[in-house]
């Protein structure tokens, strides 16, 4: 099934979680470091270079593109990481995550009231997934290297929807 | 005694960075490939992504995964070989991956402090591991290994009486809360005994290991089989979406031990378990 992610902002119930999905749209990528530095920012009154309001975050930090590639590889990290700044980053407007593994119960439940997605990746498999990837470029912290934030432009990307709109959750814990 | 220049090291030692981050061993492509035909739905569509991914990397000599992992080089040194030039076998391997890690396109994933995290920005400092051996020449296997994995591992100090059962116990107790989310199929290197801070490395150790190798000892041939089982009973499966295929396999490795202690340290790997082995 594909999906665009312009749609799902419509009508975020069109996916339930363990269906298979190609996904095409706007993503940001944001590890540990990426994330703190954005709330830094929001809690100092400054401006982020890109809008959060109605985003998606992928969790990932790609190997250094080779001259002629749009993008080194690219998989997925390890979500659980990301749970300490996911509340705040989610009243930001946030509505779309994508990473690998499970996510604590609380995040679960925060993502559910939000009524945001979030999309597992399979891990370990960044070369099959970087074709996905048509554009990419740096848009913050390009100093952090390989956790600076990238805007990537994604098409067909093979996710599993892992925690959907209505609560639905793949993962035992 | 024989000498092998430190430039030659170098060069090795940047063409194995590459080539254990394109190319997943023999040993560990086949026993994915087998696993495929075990599985159905998700799993079995996880099994071959990583299946296919294997063969993107390895056409397109790209990285497998985009960590591209600590450089860990375990190194047998013979009694009669000397290093030739201004490095020593610490730096030539060091150089190695600075420049192997820039020349390829590689993450670098360190930085130089715990707590400050600046980027070191080649992936150095290596862990180099070196054992003294008899002979002329020098044996260097590279494992880089993710993060995601590393930070599911566990060490625990467990007292003697509760032998067996207590590491059996920790070890499905490790693969079921953390190893969970660290890329299953895992392989995961089990080591017992030693002390706090041999046991780490006896069970990093323990992962270099082929897939399909049996453990001489036939105490603990048998015991990897049944902890095999349990852990794949455990139903976590390939990418902790359920199934069949939680573990390739578990390998122990022993050490002698204080009559007070029982370490016992898990090491988790990923299914994107690279290792590769030259020797000089």
């Amino acid at each position: 099934m594909r999906v665009i992610l312009q749609d799902l902002l419509l009508d975020s119930k069109t996916i339930k979680a363990g269906q298979k999905i190609l996904l095409s749209g706007t993503v940001y990528t944001a590890r540990d470091v990426a994330h703190k530095k954005i709330i830094d920012i929001l809690d100092s009154n400054g401006e982020l270079p890109f809008n959060l309001k109605n985003s998606a975050i992928y969790y990932c930090g790609p190997t250094p593109s080779k001259p002629g590639s749009v993008i080194g590889v690219c998989g997925p990290t390890t979500s659980a990481r990301m749970d300490i700044f996911t509340q705040r980053i989610l009243k930001e407007g946030v509505k779309f995550f994508i990473g690998k593994g499970s996510r604590s119960k609380t995040i679960a439940n925060s993502i559910k009231e939000a009524g945001a997605i979030y999309f597992s990746a399979t891990g370990g498999v960044a070369a099959l997934l970087s074709k996905t990837v048509k554009t990419a470029d740096v848009v913050a912290f390009e100093d952090i290297g390989p956790e600076a934030v990238y805007k990537i432009e994604i098409e067909d990307m093979p996710l599993i929807v892992a925690i959907d709109s209505f609560g639905g959750n793949i993962f035992n814990f | 005694m024989r000498k092998i220049k430190s430039k030659t090291i170098i060069s090795i030692v940047e063409e194995l960075c590459a080539g254990a981050n394109f190319e997943l061993p023999e040993d560990v492509l086949t026993s994915l490939e087998h696993k495929v035909f075990l599985e159905n739905n998700i799993a079995k569509n996880v099994l071959k992504e990583i299946v296919e991914n294997a063969s993107i990397a390895k056409k397109e000599q790209i990285p497998l995964c985009q960590d591209t992992g600590t450089a860990n080089f375990f190194v047998k040194f013979g009694k009669n070989v000397r290093i030739d030039g201004e490095e020593d076998i610490y730096s030539s391997i060091n150089k190695g991956v600075s420049s192997g890690y820039t020349k390829y396109y590689l993450r670098k994933s360190i930085v130089s402090d715990p707590i400050e995290r600046d980027n070191t920005k080649d992936n150095t400092p290596a862990n180099i591991y070196l054992t003294l051996v008899d002979g002329d020449k020098i044996e260097i296997t590279f494992l880089p290994k993710g993060g995601g994995s590393e930070n599911a591992s566990a060490l625990e100090m467990f007292i003697p009486s509760l032998g067996w059962n207590g590491v059996k116990e920790f070890t499905l107790s490790v693969v079921n809360n953390k190893g969970r989310n660290a890329c299953p199929p895992l392989i995961i290197g089990l080591g017992i005994g030693g002390d706090f801070s041999s046991v780490g490395l006896l069970s990093k150790k323990a992962l270099l290991r082929k897939i399909g190798s049996e453990n001489i000892d036939p105490f603990y041939n048998k015991k990897e089989k049944e902890l095999l089982k349990d852990i794949n009973n455990l139903n976590i499966g390939p990418m902790n979406m359920g199934g069949k295929t939680t573990a390739l396999a578990i390998f122990i490795e022993t050490s002698p031990v204080h009559i007070a202690s029982l370490p016992v340290a898990v090491s988790i790997q990923c299914h994107s378990c690279r290792r590769k082995t030259v020797v000089i």
